[in-house]
């Protein structure tokens, strides 16, 4: 028997392999050396960035590696940058936080530099074994993560909640995998789905509607879309705060970069069937998100609410599923990235001892006691609502014009309703910080630097995107190429 | 015994295997008994791979080798949610699904 | 073809019959007397000290899961063993770097200390 044993090139997988590097040695240091160590954030910061320089160096390749297993293309190399700076925002938040906790410890940077490594994964994944692969190395360390304080009841529940749904949720994506694998005769390869589908759709039909019914499950599951979306509030209030500002965006990215390429590049051929599927459940879950969130109390439930909500505009531009609907998704992306990170940062900011302070109340009269901070979140609130001249604006601006474009104007109104909707509820929180009175005094806020750093940064960004979102529009619509189907 | 050797039998059985797993997953309280049922989903599918890697693919390992992928993932998630559920127990006194409802709203 | 299975088929059901008459015969033959050195659980051996169902201590959890995640990764050796000489030096430098990484998990569980009995 003779082997013919595939060529492949270590550097196309570069920045995975980087960050997997980094986040050994960090576990090895930290097991096998004594003291407190202090440097870790530095490092996986540094290793962040060699890993974002390793994925510029890459840019514009447009191939196939390890045998048709992961694209080497620009659509990955841009989701590797979201998912970076996701992580590296994440790090800037986390360490006087834990330390508040008691748990500044190295396993906590190890393990976001190996779920960001399984994010990558599934944002170049060729195969839907490595879909799959990618979303367990990133969910079993998010599991992780969202029980970090072990000693905290809340967080136990989260990461209880988070394992069962999620392992749930995995194991419904993979049953629908292994029916694609029957109904295309026994090939996963994205790129071979799609013709080899076509090809015998006469006979396997039902069961690769069933197959893109179940994936779109367990899909739903990971950016928690209306009617998945049971975990996210409790997940995501009960999760360490820097974690579940990493959850909102980082994993949802990821999701979303596998859910957009599974479905642009597989089915294209059955879009009448998915795209009444998704319609559904984007207007549900915009629907569900912005009302329901309007009556939290709880800050970081509210958020997660919100979160749910932006799950449903992106779910807007995946229906659309023309070219700037797919830019639309990469944009606000980015754009929700840094927004969301920022708001995060002001809520770990204002939740001082071991978070005591989180319901919206306590914002109250925050502008005349800390009128930067204040400004800050009002920057993330404006933005989260969709008002111009931010990030998000622009973001929500291109998912409805995408929607528009392919002819879903109904989608593109009830879009925008739920907007405003949504502005009701973050205006609040800045209408609680700029017009009432304090109802207690807040007590000083100890501004750290790497957190006050985060915060300035992420507004900045997010006003900066918003008012020249050409250049980042151009590199999403170079990356976007790959998908001959839009 | 040509009952054994078609596609259908071997579906059925995944599809078999995964209704109990719903169930398990959906009606049991217990949480360990969630995690069997979750267990249970993933076999199906595995059983899935393996019926149509041996009736309908061309290819002849594939399947096979993501069996065995599964596998080594499923091992992975069982011990995570081990020791998770170690952890609830520890601060809860219980493992019951129901017993965690501090987070509500 | 099925005819090979016969003797199979034979085995078990010597196995059956001898284990069933086995145990009807002392049922209908044996007497029925209870005694209180009867009744202990081990006739010749140690006397219990206590109730079996008592709680395990949680070092046995953590034993048992560092068996799983470590024994599980086995079945990927298997398929490796059985076209080791045909992959050559490849092979063997990918199955070091597998290896490798499972080291680094037993070196961190080793240094963290979960290893340790007490």
């Amino acid at each position: 028997m003779t082997l013919t044993i595939p060529t492949f090139s270590l550097i196309s997988i570069g920045p995975w392999l980087t960050l997997a590097l980094g986040a050994i040695l960090i576990l090895l240091v930290d097991a096998l050396s004594k003291g407190r160590k202090t440097y870790f954030p530095y490092f996986s910061l540094a290793v962040l960035a060699l890993a974002a320089f390793q994925t510029i160096d890459l840019w514009g390749a447009q191939s196939t590696d390890f045998a048709r297993m992961v694209y080497v293309d620009n659509f990955a190399f841009l989701f590797y940058l979201i998912l970076i700076l996701g992580a590296a925002l994440t790090i800037l938040l986390s360490r006087p936080y834990l330390e508040e906790w008691g748990k500044d410890m190295g396993e906590y940077y190890a393990l976001i530099l190996f779920a960001t490594v399984g994010m990558m994964m599934m944002a170049a994944s060729a195969h839907m074994i490595m879909i799959f692969l990618g979303l367990e190395v990133m969910s079993i360390a998010v599991y992780v993560l969202a029980g970090f304080f072990r000693e905290d009841a809340r967080s136990n529940e989260a990461a209880l909640k988070y394992l069962v749904l999620g392992a749930f949720a995995s194991a419904f994506l993979l049953f629908g995998m292994a029916f694609l694998y029957g109904a295309a005769g026994g090939s996963l390869y994205l790129d071979e789905l799609a013709k080899r589908l076509t090809d015998a759709a006469t006979l396997t039909k039902p069961l690769t509607l069933l197959a893109i019914a179940l994936l779109v499950v367990g899909f739903g599951f990971k950016v928690a879309a209306v009617p998945f979306h049971m975990w996210t509030p409790d997940v995501y209030e009960g999760a360490p705060t820097s974690i579940t500002a990493y959850m909102a965006v980082a994993v949802k990215a990821a999701a979303f970069a596998a859910f957009a390429r599974v479905f642009f590049l597989a089915f294209p051929a059955f879009h009448v069937n998915w795209h009444m599927l998704l319609w559904v459940l984007a207007v549900a879950t915009m629907t569900l998100g912005n009302v329901v969130a309007i009556a939290q109390t709880n800050i970081k439930r509210m958020l997660a609410y919100s979160s749910i909500a932006h799950a449903g505009y992106i779910l807007v531009a995946l229906v659309a599923a023309n070219q700037l609907g797919a830019v639309s998704i990469l944009y606000y992306l980015l754009a929700y990235t840094l927004m969301n990170i920022g708001a995060f940062g002001v809520v770990i900011l204002v939740a001082r001892k071991k978070d005591s302070y989180l319901n919206i109340y306590d914002y109250s009269g925050l502008a005349y006691q800390h009128p930067g901070l204040a400004a800050g979140m009002a920057v993330f609130m404006f933005a989260l609502a969709g008002m111009p001249p931010t990030a998000g604006f622009v973001g929500k601006f291109y998912i409805f014009s995408a929607a528009v474009q392919a002819g879903y104007i109904w989608l593109a109104i009830l879009g925008v309703m739920n907007s405003l909707v949504s502005v009701y509820y973050y205006l609040r929180i800045t209408v609680l910080m700029y017009m009432r009175p304090a109802e207690a005094d807040l007590g000083p806020i100890a501004f750290t630097p790497a957190v006050t750093a985060c915060v300035i940064a992420t507004a900045v960004a997010t006003v900066l995107v918003g008012i020249f979102p050409g250049w980042f529009y151009d590199l999403a619509m170079n990356s976007v190429k790959i998908f001959p189907s839009l | 015994m040509l009952v054994f050797n078609q596609l259908e039998t071997y579906l059925y059985l995944a599809l078999i295997l995964f209704a109990i797993g719903l169930y398990g997953v959906l009606a049991r309280r217990n949480l360990i008994a969630v995690l069997i049922s979750v267990e249970l989903i993933l076999n199906a599918a595995m059983i899935n791979f393996m019926a149509f890697n041996r009736f309908v693919a061309p290819h002849p390992a594939v399947g096979q080798v993501i069996a065995l992928f599964i596998m080594a993932v499923a091992a992975a998630e069982a011990a995570i949610g081990l020791s998770i559920i170690i952890a609830v127990y520890r601060k809860l006194k219980a493992i019951n699904v129901e017993q965690a409802t501090e987070l509500r709203g | 073809m099925l005819i090979n299975y016969v003797p199979v088929l034979l085995y078990m059901g010597i196995v059956v019959g001898l284990i069933g008459s086995i145990v009807l015969l002392s049922e209908l033959l044996g007497k029925k007397r209870h005694t209180p050195q009867k009744d202990i659980p081990y006739e010749c051996g140690m006397d219990p000290i206590g109730d079996a169902r008592y709680r395990y201590t949680v070092r046995f959890y953590v034993i048992a899961m560092f068996f799983i995640v470590f024994d599980i990764e086995a079945i990927f050796l298997y398929p490796w063993g059985v076209i080791f000489k045909d992959l050559g030096w490849f092979g063997f430098a990918e199955m070091a770097i597998f290896v490798f990484v499972l080291v680094v998990g037993l070196a961190y569980v080793w240094g963290k200390g979960a290893l340790e009995w007490e």
